[in-house]
């Protein structure tokens, strides 16, 4: 196993550089998409259906390679990185998906503990970060229960806890608050916002215009037709790098 | 590691169904197969081996002049003269009562000295000589000159003309069901190769979200290799249980068998062993297969 990748000194944590992504023979579904996420910000992409977000995001937790341009993660260049590198980097990118992706053969409790599990983290020092998460996500009762006896918010509760229990460097959500109500939704905003004082870079896809206003300085990206049409974030505010 | 060690929690990642399919099944067959082959192949081949033993360096002489003193005479000096030989190990005059059984049977008739029809033929007297091991063509030339010098009409027949296509034939036989145990030991492999590429396919979901979370390449191939390698084991344990018991089925009927080809067909205490290591080699193949499969088709994912 490869020692785990490293931000190098000042770095940003993504740059895109004339990104394009296409499926097949059809036409490019992200075309020139160029960006720089500094280490400890806390991003918001939107977007219309079909824009393009979730190939965006496919790029950024590494489940895509670009057709062509260049995609530096943590300083490195991971589009022609051996693969046999790659579980260095993914594993310091915590994902949510949009469909949950839980393992449905797995309790919630199993679901969240997978991520340290593959990381090597012995069955004694589990039950700590686990039982705390659960109790934080709510589900506490619910440790046992297969994904198919949990409800939607249930299990995009556990998508996220099992995202961020490995205290991952860069978070990814894609529309993370689509399926719980109002309060939770603040709730797991809250956890976000958390995660991100303490120096993870957050990614969140959503067309909740209205989750942007709450969190201080976020900036927004917005991705029209595979092209990004603010990559500064000036919609609201400039640049913040809390890094 | 033929079956690599997993915690329990990790080989709760891959669901617990079995994996595998007819798989076990398929290999069960095949091995069954496969020890028969090999238990037949073996037999043939000490048969063959045993035929080609006693048959090396044997001769026969028969002493056929027409008068029966001279005949008897004649006899008696091959014997002498052979005997007196360093390429002879033995000489035996074989009995006349042993000549008569003989032709009784080729005849049908019933044999013995009463016979009207074995006491109207002449028969020759017969001389089996056994040869030194590692003699060859120049001493059975040698013992042909002599033969012919004590006895000029007496033919010579080394037991090898006659008995050597046997051997032979037998001998392929046994080369044939070797390469039938290669070849369903390559049918086996396929059996688990196709095994390998369903349960990965059938588990791409998983294998994605592992992936994505960070999971090795190794460390998936070790959630299916195990599994895949316990349920092959299986199949493969099965098999082998059906074909000792139908191969020591075999071996008792030809335990009353003393004579002939049947009394050096027997397996052998080499054998059972070599029997023994195949469904271990058999799991061991299998395990291999199944993780250079897995391994390759892993690689062609990101």
């Amino acid at each position: 196993m490869n020692a785990p990748p490293r931000i190098r000194g000042g770095g940003a944590m993504v740059e895109f550089d004339h990104v394009g992504l296409r499926y097949g023979p059809d036409a490019e579904v992200l075309a020139d998409v160029s960006f720089v996420l500094q280490p400890g910000s806390f991003y918001f992409l939107t977007g219309a259906s079909g824009a393009g977000k979730t190939s965006l995001l496919k790029l950024l937790y590494l489940a895509q390679r670009p057709s062509r341009g260049i995609v530096r993660l943590m300083g490195e260049d991971v589009v022609a990185l051996p693969r046999d590198r790659l579980p260095g980097f993914r594993r310091r990118i915590g994902v949510v998906f949009q469909d949950f992706r839980l393992l449905p053969h797995l309790s919630a409790r199993d679901n969240i503990a997978l991520p340290l599990r593959i990381a090597g983290v012995e069955e004694e020092d589990l039950a700590g970060p686990v039982g705390e998460m659960l109790r934080w996500i709510g589900l506490s009762e619910r440790a046992h229960a297969l994904p198919a006896t949990l409800s939607g918010g249930e299990q995009q509760r556990v998508a996220i806890a099992r995202a961020v229990i490995a205290r991952p460097q860069l978070l990814i959500a894609d529309e993370p608050t689509g399926n719980v109500d109002p309060e939770m939704a603040m709730r797991l905003l809250g956890l976000f916002e958390a995660l991100n004082r303490l120096g993870t870079t957050v990614v969140v896809a959503t067309h909740d215009i209205h989750l942007i206003s709450k969190i201080d300085n976020a900036q927004m990206m917005r991705l029209e037709k595979g092209r990004l049409s603010d990559p500064t974030g000036a919609l609201r505010y400039p640049p913040a790098n809390r890094a | 590691m033929i079956i690599p060690r997993v915690p329990p929690q990790h080989r709760a990642m891959l669901a617990q169904s079995r994996m595998s399919g007819p798989t076990p099944w398929v290999l069960a067959l095949l091995m069954l197969l496969t020890l028969l082959a090999a238990a037949a192949g073996l037999s043939l081949a000490r048969a063959a081996n045993g035929i080609g033993g006693a048959i090396a360096g044997r001769v026969t002489v028969q002493v056929v002049t027409a008068n029966p003193e001279q005949r008897s005479i004649e006899a008696g000096r091959i014997r002498r003269a052979a005997a007196a030989e360093p390429y002879v190990s033995a000489v035996r005059a074989v009995p006349r009562d042993e000549v008569i059984a003989s032709m009784g049977r080729w005849l049908g008739s019933a044999g013995g000295e009463d016979d009207p029809v074995i006491a109207s033929l002449p028969l020759p007297e017969l001389i089996d000589i056994d040869l030194v091991a590692g003699s060859g063509a120049t001493q059975q030339a040698r013992l042909a000159a002599l033969v012919a010098r004590a006895s000029p009409g007496a033919r010579v027949t080394p037991h090898a003309d006659w008995l050597g296509p046997v051997a032979g034939t037998i001998r392929t036989l046994a080369w044939l069901a070797g390469a039938l145990v290669v070849l369903m030991a390559l049918a086996s492999a396929a059996v688990v190769i196709m095994t390998a590429r369903a349960a990965l396919g059938s588990h791409l979901a998983t294998i994605e979200i592992l992936h994505l979370i960070g999971a090795t390449d190794p460390q998936i191939c070790r959630l299916f290799q195990r599994r895949i390698a316990i349920d092959c084991a299986q199949g493969i344990v099965l098999g082998a249980l059906v074909a000792v018991l139908l191969i020591g089925l075999f071996s008792w009927q030809f335990a009353g068998v003393t004579a002939g080809l049947g009394a050096s067909a027997a397996i052998g205490a080499g054998g059972w062993i070599f029997l023994a290591m195949l469904p271990l080699l058999a799991i061991a193949l299998a395990a291999l297969t199944a993780r250079v499969t897995l391994l390759r088709a892993l690689t062609m994912m990101l």
